[in-house]
């Protein structure tokens, strides 16, 4: 495309009335930031009842341990899911070997597995009681192997489960700018790997930490995976109060404590994403790849298939044998109801959240500062919440209002019901949109901050509006990371669990609510049956993102 | 009249008006197929339909909660005591006379104060490793914390309400210091870190990791009937005890009405049938638990298990000391 020079962007309008300017686009991502502070604001309002017992006690015995737990679960994972998410995107993005393309798509599978499920899935193999230990034990006798259900088990799930996020932002990343990192670098008399470290990774840091944060939000808020290792976190802490010690009051304040954590960890993450503003969008960075010698291309494809197979093959092998053995009793015409119970509401909420997320990342472009830079991080700050303590600090909002509409209404129209809004699939809609706008956006935004503003500049110099722009110049450039946003969502709300239980209407039970009456009660085979269906479901979007982004980067 | 105004007035009138066919409406933390079967049956039986949703005993309880007197429930159904005392303590429950209900179900299976009910009995037992243990050398849930038992012990964690249930029954009998005591010798005792569900823990004491292990005999049943060649077997504990702590411990899946119950009247028909000959064997039979009604034999698999003596200690004690149970085992270190 050809680009004018860029002309300096012109100063805000000087004066003493910068505020007072109706200022649409801030006025809008405020009203997303508000919607989301809602059960935040209820969160934190449990200080208003002081529960010091139970606070006590968890301080002293439960709080210390958890706190290191947390700590290392965090280092762990995010060294985890940077080392493969970063690997691998490079080797797909800028090497040549054999299956590249294959593996392009096929290593964003994991997402489509519920991380409790590859957890499941590896103790059943790799405990004590699994079929690993017993034939090493039958043909070798009393052994002692390294335990699965420790730290180093916990780490190792938790990132093979999340690495996708990185991968599948840092690709993008490395796709369009590898190729000019690399001869930038080669220009300064660099290696190849001195390019890697010195200039590619410096330049994807902004993007890797965008996957980065989502892979360890969903970390701090993971409650499925830590139950079956029996691993405490900032997380089984917090439902134990609510559940064990009788006290949601408690629950919400450490839950308090937990979003205060993760702000910190934003104010961090904010500081690499200043730094995503000079982008630059190479096309296809196809012609230029590195061609790796045979025993280079051999690792690569043993590196690349061995992930694949331990983070998506074997668990999806595991479960189809389970599924097998219940399928006959288990499969009823209602299946059909769940799945387009998932499909439709994972479709609408997908959809949903990336109009929003775009709305709230363009409305960053346009009015940048820190104001509107607070405003996208409070308004992201769902995905670190505890799903079920965001359920109810959803919930208790919703039925206030429902009470008062009804109450109202008994009173001026003599009408009689139980609910306005509650059980509707608006509320449980807007739910999604609280819990998943960080997934939206963080690709959105990244995405967005590859167009440089030259390309904004030359446009308008062509006369192009506003409107113009957003639909004629960036929706197209787009393409590629709207529809990342939308698989990720998509993706997302097929195995969300606690917002779709409470929220739901009567009668809509969907894929991942069948996995949740399987596996309450521990009957881990039955529940292979709907997780394998919510996997292929899932698999359907990820091939066509993947479809799609071929044919759109060539 | 314009059509506008014409579809706005039907849809007022259609709001208002009570709906046709007899509805109760349930909040379930009982799972979906064990109760959809019986939710089926009682409209088979009565024409009433039942409509209903699951989720968590928390989320379900908070949810009654923010509703308040708008709230589409009525009945409340749960699958552990210490849950439904919850409910009752934050007033989510309201008391029911119903001579049906009292004779059907056994005084330490429900509220004295009449909120809620059992409807099934899950026992909460030993199951030992047949070719490592004999049954002579079990005796008693209290017996695991001796030395004798180093090594040879496994667990499920103690965040499962089912363990916190029986630690708070144990402090009914023999108070919080000498309960502390004895969790310390269990945890001591640990064969291996605690699983995440009983059938974990079974399976552990079949591969031989550990002999004997703590579990709700329907996990046992559910476990035989897909690999019956399993060297284990379940025993009876605190048989031969004098102390109101002889018995096995039990817990109960049970339901009351709400108190905000849009049809008091339909919900409590509706419990007062699970507790009838007519459902208690489709009630506990789907999950291998035994009848809250004593009149009403178990299922054959069940009973082929022996019979036992149950503890007959209130079961709302597992509510009442809950909390007291759960610090008490974060002390001594169950994880």
């Amino acid at each position: 495309m050809p680009v004018k020079p860029a002309v300096p962007l012109k100063a805000p309008s000087a004066g003493v009335f910068v505020w007072p300017r109706v200022n649409g686009w801030l006025v809008l991502a405020l009203l997303v930031a508000a919607l989301v502070l809602v059960p935040v604001v209820v969160t934190f309002s449990s200080f208003a009842h002081t529960e010091n017992d139970t606070l006590a006690h968890l301080a002293e015995f439960v709080l210390p341990e958890l706190l290191g737990n947390t700590l290392w679960l965090v280092v762990g994972v995010g060294i985890g899911v940077s080392v493969l998410g970063v690997s691998l995107a490079w080797l797909v993005a800028m090497c040549d070997f054999p299956g590249r393309r294959l593996f392009g798509w096929t290593l964003l599978l994991p997402l489509a597995l519920p991380a409790y499920v590859t957890a499941f899935v590896a103790i059943g193999i790799l405990d004590f009681t699994g079929p690993l230990q017993t034939a090493l034990r039958d043909a070798y006798g009393p052994l002692t192997l390294p335990e699965i259900r420790s730290r180093g088990g916990v780490i190792l799930v938790m990132s093979l489960a999340l690495y996708p996020y990185v991968y599948l932002i840092a690709k993008n990343a490395f796709a369009t700018q590898g190729a000019i990192a690399l001869e930038v670098a080669q220009s300064l008399g660099l290696s190849r790997t001195q390019g890697f470290f010195r200039v590619a990774l410096p330049m994807a840091r902004p993007w890797i930490a965008a996957g980065l944060m989502l892979a360890l939000m969903e970390t701090l808020a993971d409650f499925g995976t830590m139950a079956i290792f029996n691993y405490d976190t900032f997380t089984t802490a917090i439902y134990k109060a609510w559940y064990s010690l009788f006290s949601l009051p408690a629950a919400a304040q450490l839950a308090s404590i937990l979003i205060l954590l993760v702000l910190v960890a934003v104010v961090f993450e904010q500081r690499s994403r200043m730094k995503m503003r000079y982008g630059a969008v190479g096309r296809s960075a196809a012609s230029r790849r590195i061609t790796l010698s045979p025993l280079m291309a051999g690792l690569a494809v043993l590196y690349a298939s061995t992930v694949l197979a331990v983070a998506f093959i074997i668990p999806l092998i595991q479960l189809g044998l389970w599924a097998r053995e219940v399928i006959a009793d288990d499969l009823d015409s209602r299946y059909w109801a769940f799945a387009s119970h998932s499909l439709l509401l994972a479709g609408m909420g997908a959809l949903m959240v990336v109009a929003v997320a775009l709305l709230l990342a363009y409305a960053g472009r346009q009015r940048p500062g820190p104001l509107m830079m607070w405003t996208q991080r409070l308004a992201t700050i769902g995905y670190a919440f505890p799903g079920a303590v965001l359920a109810v600090g959803l919930f208790i909002p919703i039925a206030w209002l429902d009470n008062w509409l009804i109450d109202s209404g008994r009173i001026w129209f003599g009408f009689e019901g139980h609910h306005v809004l509650k059980g509707t699939l608006v509320v449980m809609l807007l739910a999604y949109l609280v819990r998943f706008l960080a997934v939206g956006f963080g690709a959105v935004d990244s995405g967005l901050h590859r167009i440089t503003r030259n390309v904004d500049e030359a446009a308008r110099n062509l006369g192009t509006g506003a409107a113009g722009l957003l639909t004629r110049v960036h929706l197209p450039m787009l393409r590629a990371s709207l529809l990342t946003a939308a698989v990720l969502v998509f993706v997302d709300i097929m195995k969300e669990m606690p917002i779709t239980l409470m929220t739901r209407p009567f009668g809509w039970d969907t894929l991942a609510i069948r996995v949740f009456e399987m596996t309450s009660e521990g009957e881990w085979e039955r529940a292979a049956l709907p997780s394998l269906a919510i996997v292929i479901a899932g698999i359907i979007p990820i091939i066509l993102l993947t479809w799609r982004s071929a044919h759109s980067h060539g | 009249m314009k059509p506008s105004h014409l579809i706005v007035t039907l849809a007022l009138v259609a709001a208002t008006l009570p709906a046709v066919a007899e509805e109760v409406v349930v909040y379930s933390a009982r799972n979906e197929q064990l109760i959809k079967p019986l939710f089926d049956a009682y409209t088979r039986d009565t024409g009433i339909q039942v409509k209903y949703i699951t989720d968590k005993e928390g989320p379900l309880m908070a949810r009654l909660k923010a509703e308040g007197r708008n709230t589409p429930a009525d009945v409340l159904l749960t699958v552990d005591a210490g849950n439904l005392w919850q409910a009752s303590e934050e007033g989510l429950l309201r008391p029911i006379q119903s001579k049906t209900l009292q004779a059907n179900v056994p005084a330490h299976l429900r509220d004295p104060d009449n909120e809620w009910f059992g409807l099934s009995v899950r026992a909460r037992t030993l199951v030992y490793n047949t070719r490592r243990v004999k049954p002579g050398e079990l005796a008693t849930y209290e017996d695991l914390a001796s030395p004798k038992w180093k090594g040879r012990l496994c667990l499920r964690t103690s965040k499962k309400v089912y363990n916190q249930s029986l630690v708070a029954m144990m402090i009914t009998e023999y108070g919080e210091d000498k309960t502390e005591d004895m969790v310390r010798g269990w945890v001591n005792n640990l064969a291996t870190s605690p699983f995440p569900d009983d059938t974990k823990a079974l399976e552990a004491v079949a591969a031989g990791q550990c002999d004997v292990t703590l579990v709700n005999t329907y996990y046992f049943g559910r476990l035989m009937e897909k690999s019956p060649t399993l060297p284990l077997a379940i025993f009876w504990p605190n048989q031969n005890l004098k102390s109101k702590a002889a018995g096995v411990h039990v817990n109960i899946s049970g339901a009351g009405v709400t108190r905000h119950a849009k049809n008091p009247a339909g919900a409590q028909k509706l419990i007062e049938w699970l507790s009838s000959d007519k459902a208690q064997n489709l009630y506990s039979d789907v999950n291998l638990e035994y009848p809250a009604n004593p009149k009403i034999p178990a299922d054959k698999t069940v009973q082929a298990w022996g019979g036992f003596k149950q503890n007959l200690i209130n079961v709302k004690e597992a509510g009442s000391l809950q909390v007291k149970a759960v610090k008490l085992m974060d002390r001594a270190g169950y994880k």
